[in-house]
């Protein structure tokens, strides 16, 4: 068994009064696919943001390949790391946001190569030619010079996944990427998706896409009110639930 | 017989009438008329008339004495006076809109003491009248003789006289930078918070440094909601350095003053400053519109062509109207394309 890329532990957040983690428990093993379904205000969104630092925890940790994210521990203390060390960690997690989030200012080209020259200090020339390599592996050669709105949807969020892909992360994440989608662009996403799960890269993914998870995902996390309810493999979850919440939320998506 | 059968004019509705048909058998033998606008025309020409008036009051009223327009339109003061009028502008506005932007971020900021210090700026510079804060510049020397550097309430390590230190024209860009840095920040802060909040969230995901996430991503999209705003602010900047006059500085409105007080010819120089004062506000406007123009990249698929690309279309006799909409316009896009 592969090792543990991502440990989530004991993880609570709350926003206000409404705690929306309530002690979450998961690992993530290397090379896996690990899909979270549940029903929307479930926490699937946040606990995805808390492993990146884009929403810190109030009690417990997250720590990918080894490192502790977001924090520093000192005696029986976690201390908040210095906005430098936050962004440094990041590079090594990809996300991608349901609204892609493309800068629409910049060519696809230039989304593609700001983050390696400027966050990792990589030659241009060579981010260049990386960023060409990830437009052709998403089928999107032929678009370097496009400008976001230029492109539909699906197109956006392809060039979303190889702007992660750009910063070779140890992990990518996937905060509900085909919702913003009209119905048949959801197809071009998924397929990119499957191919990097077929090419061994660890992914999260918060999704609606109940075939795709019985498809693609390793492990199926159903979460419900800041809990795990359940997990396990696609056909355990998804086919013979064990709990009543899981069945009834399955009974409405599928 | 006849008059059963013949229906008064008019009263019978399209279609109704035996015998007449309802439309007519093809269509193409019909001519189109768009709606007539009279009310336009005699608009266009009650304009006119007045327009012709004012010019002809121009060319043959003596007192604007267009010899004496002449003579000091490009004269040497005048001219170098613009050139005073200009550097002053170009120092407030770049200086003020720097140290506006540094506001903006501060008042935008997570900490407390940044955001307070930020906001008593912005109160205390927008509520002192700029000929107020200049003339207190202006006597600087009168509050502190003497400016240095040292230990506060302890002793000074160095220290100038305050007149050789800032000068006259340095007070007046320093009391015209301060008050335009109140305003800038106002202006920069509204564009900074026009910018879709999942844009800097994608920046940090990325891991972008603080400072380029702000220059590289937020600060240009921001533009396009403060370029609009910041071109008011540095026309009205402009015509403001006039009020250094209270200075006595050597610029436009000032020097035009000086001439008229000297020869008494007072309509003929306020109208050598007005023409000046037309000329850069509309070269700034044209600078604005493509400034504008490049802040726009990637917000729209196609582009709309420049004026004078748009000249050339015309010229070339080619329909100018595809950028105004319309059939042809819409033609044009790709059927099915979307955003």
């Amino acid at each position: 068994m592969s090792a543990v890329m991502v440990d989530i532990r004991g993880v609570h957040k709350s926003f206000g009064a409404t705690e929306v983690l309530r002690g979450i428990d998961l690992q993530v093993r290397a090379g896996e696919v690990t899909v979270i379904v549940g029903p929307s205000g479930s926490g699937k969104s946040t606990l995805l943001r808390a492993v990146n630092h884009l929403e810190k925890v109030d009690r417990g940790w997250i720590g990918v390949d080894g490192e502790l994210i977001g924090y520093r521990r000192a005696g029986g203390k976690l201390y908040e790391l210095k906005e430098k060390e936050i962004l440094r960690q990041r590079t090594r997690i990809g996300f991608v946001f349901q609204n892609f989030n493309l800068f629409p200012h910049l060519t696809v080209a230039e989304n593609l190569v700001e983050a390696p020259v400027s966050a990792l200090r990589r030659p241009r020339r060579e981010a260049v030619a990386t960023a060409r390599e990830l437009l052709a592996r998403v089928g999107l050669a032929g678009k370097a010079d496009a400008y976001p709105r230029q492109l539909s949807g699906g197109q956006q969020q392809r060039v979303a996944i190889a702007r992660a892909l750009a910063l070779e992360p140890k992990v990518l994440l996937f905060d509900e990427p085909t919702s913003a989608l009209d119905p048949e662009l959801v197809g071009e996403v998924l397929d990119v998706i499957k191919d990097l799960a077929r090419g061994g890269t660890t992914m999260i993914v918060v999704t609606h896409e109940i075939g795709f998870a019985r498809e693609v995902a390793d492990t199926v996390v159903f979460l419900d009110g800041g809990v795990v309810v359940e997990q396990g493999p696609p056909a355990a979850v998804l086919d013979t639930p064990r709990h009543e919440r899981t069945r009834a939320f399955l009974s409405k998506v599928l | 017989m006849k008059a059963p059968a013949a229906a008064p004019p008019g009263a019978a509705s399209p279609g109704s009438g035996p015998g007449t048909p309802p439309l007519p058998d093809d269509p193409a033998s019909l001519t189109v008329v768009p709606a007539r606008h009279p009310a336009r025309w005699a608009a266009a020409a009650a304009v006119a008339v007045l327009l012709v008036q004012f010019a002809h009051g121009l060319a043959t009223n003596p007192v604007w004495e267009w010899d004496v327009f002449g003579a000091y339109v490009f004269s040497e003061t005048i001219v170098r006076a613009v050139w005073v009028t200009l550097q002053l502008t170009a120092y407030a506005t770049v200086l003020g809109f720097l140290l506006g932007t540094v506001l903006a971020f501060m008042r935008l900021s997570g900490s407390p003491v940044l955001r307070t210090v930020a906001w008593g700026y912005v109160w205390i510079f927008r509520s002192i009248p700029m000929i107020v804060q200049l003339v207190f510049w202006f006597n600087l020397s009168a509050l502190y003789e003497r400016l240095g550097v040292g230990i506060p309430f302890g002793p000074v390590l160095w220290s100038v006289e305050s007149n050789d230190l800032i000068g006259t024209i340095g007070a007046a860009v320093i009391g015209l930078t301060l008050h335009q840095a109140a305003y800038a920040a106002e202006i920069v802060r509204g564009g900074v918070l026009s910018v879709d909040q999942g844009q800097r969230e994608a920046a940090a995901a990325l891991g972008l440094p603080r400072l380029r996430q702000i220059r590289r991503i937020v600060l240009p999209q921001a533009m396009r909601a403060i370029l609009p705003t910041a071109g008011n602010e540095i026309v009205g900047l402009l015509k403001g350095t006039s009020v250094v006059y209270v200075m006595s500085i050597g610029e436009l409105f000032y020097q035009t003053q000086v001439i008229y007080g000297r020869n008494g010819r007072v309509i003929p120089l306020l109208l050598v400053a007005t023409v000046w004062y037309v000329v850069l506000t509309s070269l700034l406007s044209v600078a604005q519109y493509y400034v504008e123009r490049r802040f726009a990249r990637g917000a729209d698929r196609t582009p709309p062509p420049t004026p004078l690309g748009r000249a050339r279309a015309f010229l070339r006799g080619l329909p100018a109207a595809t950028t105004r909409g319309g059939p042809p316009a819409r033609a044009a896009e790709p059927p099915g394309d979307r955003r």
